[in-house]
């Protein structure tokens, strides 16, 4: 499998008045296509900072971030939002879909940014993608009527829109009771099967074990790289 | 539960926008709109200043130009005439003696020496006036007795009820007719029909073959046009008043009596000009000039007085330059100061909507997008606020009139001008990129991450 993403030497520092915060020390990870990656640590380790740089919504200090074959670290803010746009998927802890759209126009508001023209044909795939997460019967409801597991679906469904080649999720099941997470996680070992590229924060270690591959950091530094190859499968179909 | 991605249609081929996509803009501002919807209220009260502002440049204008206009009127009714009066000089005490009758003004003469000036005069109206009682059986009025000729009607914009006005024949044979102005013929002859009757003037008896049509008083418009009043008016023959009652007149006035003797009251020429034009306007005010000069060859004394309206129609129109741009001054103000009021709420919703802003940043969205967003915000609310003050001008242009009429019986006049709608909504959009550009910069300038994190 080649690596989709590769970071090489990867520092960042915060300037926080006359102190200065060295968060990420010379990071190298290298994830594979079709991946799904836990990535773990106490607060503080970095893997938030890590988890942004990836996400192109933060630059590096130092070291480079190679998505397939482009360094991405010293793109101009214009050049990362388009990055963001084609090639990446979010998945929040907080949802954060917007509220004031139907749960069909917040799976189609990446489409609006990658400067597509809103078609009935746009449409169908937006309404697809809701059926496909189990919300055929919300289509119209607004964030606000749906409950925190179908928000969480709706986050999903948002982040396939554009058919990305990575899905960045950030403590996706955070807000969520352990039986909505198990959907949830369900649904993401789905997507990682069907070819997707995941890469989730998580603190918990029941949810990194649905990942099969396990990443810790601590104090900006790989502290452990484990295969989860013993995870169980039995709940899959 | 089972999900299967493959079933789910592609994702759509990549657009590359142009410079100026008509559906993205259409899309942006049915997004701002429902953004606005969220906030109805605020939306609506932040708009006020702009909804008051347009809707007093509109009204203001309208009840403005509409007073302006009744003014003009009056002045460009007499269009391109010229008038010669006679005028009454001051007690001559160089001659020492002191006259009972005094005799003073235009002179047949003077009437000569303009016809010199040939096909550039249209018209020359002489009139001879003085108060005179008139009778008929045992009724008496006061009335102003008017000696004319035909023109008379036609310079001075009256229209005949009954019967008909004097006629050139009427002065070329010195009949006895006459014609009466409407109030006084309703006062003479409350029941009877006039036409045909007739009434008895200084001792002549006169027969009526015509009455006017009522006519408003006119304003005196400052200068040396008074008010005038032609509902009692009576109107003879120019030429059988010079014969039977002749120059010399005894004029009976709180008590005490005095005569004078006057061959012509007052002369109104109209030139053969356009006054629309500069051209026509030079010419009007030429002849003045020249009558002026012949005038002051011809008398001595300082009894007359030549009047050109288009005088007070270039000052009247100066006064309204002058007003409209006031008006442009304080309508900006008002739109500045609502321009103002939008930017604040602006601000205050960028900081509430800063989490939006960072989802929509992490969803793929540039700067330039965010940007655009809250610019067309703003500008869709400051030209719905200009169209609501539009309307709510409109509503007080063609409402009010009727309104003030009806409670205080006098006319409110007003003339919209469609210029002043075009004015404040196009400065209403200004305003709105004006005043929006500051907050969606700091919209646009939020860091992604720090915006995602806001609660």
């Amino acid at each position: 499998m080649p690596a989709i993403v590769r970071v090489v030497d990867l520092y960042k520092d915060y300037f926080m008045g006359d102190v200065t915060v060295h968060v990420l020390k010379g990071l190298n990870l290298s994830f594979d296509e079709g991946d799904f990656i836990a990535l773990m640590g106490p607060s503080g380790s970095g893997k938030s900072t890590l988890m942004n740089i990836l996400g192109c919504l933060d630059r590096p200090t130092a070291g480079s971030y190679y998505l397939r074959d482009d360094d991405v670290a010293q793109m101009t803010d214009d050049e990362l939002s388009e990055v963001r746009s084609t090639y990446l998927g979010f998945i929040f802890q907080a949802y954060n879909l917007l509220p004031q759209y139907t749960v069909v126009e917040n799976i189609e508001l990446p489409l609006v940014y990658q400067g597509a023209i809103l078609t009935e044909e746009t449409k169908a795939r937006c309404v697809a993608l809701a059926e496909m997460v189990g919300l055929a019967e919300r289509l119209d409801h607004r964030p606000k009527q749906l409950s925190g597991g179908q928000q969480q679906r709706v986050a999903i469904a948002r982040a396939l829109v554009n058919d990305p080649q990575l899905i960045l999720a950030d403590e996706p099941t955070g807000n969520l009771d352990s039986r909505t997470s198990d959907e949830i996680m369900m649904m993401l070992t789905e997507l990682n099967r069907a070819g997707k590229t995941i890469i989730m924060v998580t603190h918990e270690n029941d949810i990194a074990e649905w990942a099969r591959r396990v990443v810790r950091l601590r104090d900006g530094q790989v502290e452990s790289d484990v295969r989860n190859d013993a995870r169980t499968v039995v709940a899959l179909p | 539960m089972s999900i299967n991605i493959r079933d789910v249609p592609p994702a759509p081929v990549k657009a590359t926008p142009g410079f100026l996509d008509l559906s993205r803009l259409n899309r942006s501002v049915l997004l701002a709109v429902r953004s606005l919807w969220l906030h109805k209220l605020r939306a609506s009260l932040s708009v006020l200043g702009i909804v008051i502002g347009t809707s007093a440049v509109i009204s203001l204008m309208a009840f403005g130009k509409g007073s302006m206009a009744d003014a003009l009127n009056d002045i460009k009714k007499q269009g391109t005439n010229i008038i010669v009066r006679s005028v009454k000089p001051s007690d001559d005490s160089s001659t020492g003696s002191r006259s009972f009758v005094v005799s003073y003004g235009l002179t047949f003469r003077d009437l000569e020496r303009f016809e010199t000036f040939g096909d550039t005069i249209g018209r020359t109206v002489p009139m001879r006036v003085f108060p005179s009682e008139v009778r008929y059986l045992e009724r008496m009025q006061n009335a102003r007795l008017v000696a004319t000729t035909n023109d008379y009607a036609a310079v001075n914009h009256l229209q005949v009820a009954r019967g008909r006005f004097i006629t050139s024949e009427d002065n070329r044979n010195l009949t006895n007719n006459c014609v009466l102005g409407a109030t006084l013929a309703d006062r003479l002859f409350p029941t009877e029909d006039p036409i045909g009757q007739s009434v008895l003037v200084r001792g002549h008896r006169f027969r009526i073959v015509g009455v006017m049509d009522n006519r408003m008083p006119t304003g005196g418009t400052g200068g040396s046009s008074a008010a005038e009043d032609y509902n009692l008016d009576i109107y003879i023959p120019f030429s059988t008043c010079r014969a039977r009652i002749g120059e010399t007149v005894i004029v009976r006035a709180s008590g005490s009596r005095s005569g004078e003797k006057v061959a012509i009251s007052q002369v109104v020429l109209t030139v053969n000009a356009d006054f629309e034009t500069r051209e026509g306007r030079e010419r009007v005010k030429a002849v003045g000039e020249s009558i002026k000069n012949i005038l002051k060859e011809e008398h001595y004394k300082d009894d007359w007085a030549v009047t050109v309206p288009l005088d007070r129609l270039e000052e009247a129109e100066r006064q309204q330059q002058r007003f409209t741009s006031l008006l442009v001054l304080i309508a900006s103000i008002s739109l500045i100061v609502g321009g103002i009021g939008i930017m604040n709420i602006m601000l205050a919703t960028v900081t509430e909507r800063t989490r939006e802003i960072g989802i929509r940043r992490a969803l793929g969205a540039k700067r330039r997008d965010i940007i655009t967003q809250f610019l067309v915000e703003a500008v869709v609310q400051t030209t719905v606020g200009g169209l609501a003050g539009v309307i709510i001008g409109l509503g007080i242009v063609f409402g009010i009139p009727p309104l003030w009429n009806l409670i205080t019986g006098s006319m409110l006049p007003a003339l919209l001008s469609y210029w002043s709608i075009l004015l404040s909504v196009g400065v209403s959009i200004v305003v709105g990129v004006m005043f929006g550009l500051y907050p969606a910069w700091q919209a646009a300038r939020l860091d992604p991450i720090e915006a995602l994190r806001h609660d």
